[in-house]
């Protein structure tokens, strides 16, 4: 089944896109987009390389880290947007959280 | 960076559900391929809904693309830059190959959506087709209490059916949007869809009111609903909506009827979407062959689909505002709303050119619309059933 519901996105969350939102470079449009049913997203660069760093297993925190360092900008800030934008994106129903690891 | 997922996410125009990537980008003359184009693969059907959005004038079995003609067109669609399909159809599911075109449109990179009445499919159909990389399912209710839902369907335990279906759909992880065609006899129904769509697990509602063309408009006096009842339907989804944020999606397509400006029907017509028919005709809209006159051309021609989008008549003849009469012609909303729907023109007025009578400044506006409201008091809940013999009237006992 699909993860929890109403996900409230934090450091410690480890976010992931779900199963029918797939994230694609689109050839002849020479942009990134979001394929989710009925919907087309555009994320811009940022968000593009937020979410290829969320795949399940680093949190937002460690998320935040990688571009802390490779823009070397503040932490706190960069930690903010994140959360902002990943919080907008799972409210749109586009974004779910990896499961815990139960074994 | 607040602004990352900025224009993409508005909800679609009334007529179709195909959001856009770039809305804005409206100059008058590029008109890029769409991103999601709909397909529909037959026009076979076991339900008989009085709204059908297929033309009365249905395409036979026979006259249908083969298996290899629409995996050369689901080729071609990828490879100029369609993102998207939806099989609909009619019933998607009537046709025999719907694994394999599923399975090379998954191949060929499309992302698939599958739009179904579900009466049709077993469990073991449905996983092949989530194994064939289905990437997501839309299932049709008619309301949310058999005798009413099998009714409006035309079939007998349909309901039961369609609920087992999205049980299964949940339980092989695929999303599931419920999609409930809204009218005067089931609108009642509303608050229960929405939970109906929340228990069943589904990310996505969608709240679509009968839009009267083709099928619908012969049934209108069965269907339009009250101007009461449509600001009821109204609060009923932005209060849920509200309260389901983040939880259940819910689309709302509102009708026209009672608007005072009309829709910017599929986004404007040969702007952002086309759908192709069992027999192959490239459309501007799925009740484009309503308008006499237009001639549509096949994937079966020796033109791409591409030339067919960006030269044919058909496509060309209602782009833009050049086509325009008055009073659209010099309308400070014409590049907004296009006129609103060239069928719903042509039907009520017979001339597709002429403004959608939705829009208040059109002169047979009030005739209509005053006629439909009426209608929408009156007493007549009979339907005509959907079929290939032109339409049945439902029996005085409902059967």
């Amino acid at each position: 089944m699909a993860g929890p519901r109403n996900i409230s996105v934090s450091e410690t969350s480890r976010p992931v896109l779900p199963r029918h939102a797939k994230l694609k470079y689109d050839e002849t449009r020479k942009v990134w987009v979001i394929l989710a049913p009925e919907r087309v997203l555009a994320p811009d660069e940022i968000a593009v390389e937020v979410l290829q760093l969320c795949d399940g297993e680093r949190n937002v925190g460690d998320v935040s880290d990688q571009l802390a360092a490779k823009y070397a900008a503040p932490r706190e800030a960069i930690l903010a947007d994140v959360i902002v934008m990943l919080q907008d994106l799972a409210d749109k129903g586009f974004l779910t959280e990896a499961r815990e690891k139960t074994s | 960076m607040s602004d990352v997922l900025g224009n993409p996410t508005i909800p679609p125009d009334a007529s179709d559900s195909l959001a856009v990537l770039e809305k804005s980008r409206s100059t008058a003359e590029a008109f890029g391929i769409p991103l999601a184009v709909l397909l529909e693969v037959t026009h076979r059907c076991p339900l008989q809904c009085p709204y059908c959005s297929n033309p009365v004038e249905l395409d036979r079995s026979g006259k249908e693309l083969t298996t290899e003609e629409w995996k050369k067109v689901l080729s071609e669609l990828a490879e100029i830059g369609v993102l998207q399909v939806h099989f609909s159809g009619g019933e998607p599911t009537a046709r025999k190959d719907l694994v394999e075109l599923v399975k090379h449109a998954s191949d060929v990179g499309l992302y698939t959506n599958l739009i179904t009445s579900a009466v049709l499919l077993t469990r073991e159909r449905l996983s092949e087709l989530a194994d064939a990389g289905l990437c997501h399912v839309q299932i049709s209710f008619q309301g949310t209490e058999e005798g009413l839902a099998d009714r409006v369907g035309g079939y007998r335990g349909g309901h039961h059916k369609k609920l087992e279906v999205a049980k299964w759909t949940r339980e092989l992880d695929l999303p599931l949007t419920v999609n409930a065609v809204m009218h005067r006899q089931n609108l009642h129904q509303l608050p229960d869809i929405i939970q109906m769509s929340v228990d069943l697990d589904a990310d996505r509602l969608e709240v679509a009111n009968v839009q009267y063309y083709g099928w619908a408009l012969k049934n209108r006096a069965a269907l339009m609903p009250t101007v009461a009842q449509l600001d009821e339907c109204t609060r009923i989804v932005e209060e849920a909506r509200e309260q389901l944020k983040g939880r259940l999606t819910i689309d709302y397509v509102v009708p026209d009827y009672y608007a005072l400006r009309p829709k910017k029907c599929m986004g404007g017509w040969g702007r952002q979407f086309f759908n192709i028919s069992p027999a192959g005709k490239v459309l501007p809209c799925h009740a484009a062959e309503s308008i006499t006159g237009l001639d549509f051309e096949s994937v079966r021609s020796n033109h791409s689909i591409a030339w067919i989008w960006q030269n044919s008549d058909a496509f060309n003849r209602y782009r833009g505002t050049g086509w325009m009469k008055e009073p659209c012609k010099s309308c400070e909303f014409r590049e907004i709303d296009f006129g609103g729907c060239r069928c719903q023109a042509f039907a009520l007025t017979g001339d597709a050119a002429n403004t959608d009578p939705a829009c208040a400044l059109s002169p047979l506006h009030e005739t209509i619309f005053k006629q439909a409201e009426r209608e929408a008091e009156g007493e007549t809940n009979r339907f005509i059933y959907r079929n290939f013999a032109g339409g049945t009237l439902e029996s005085e006992n409902g059967a």
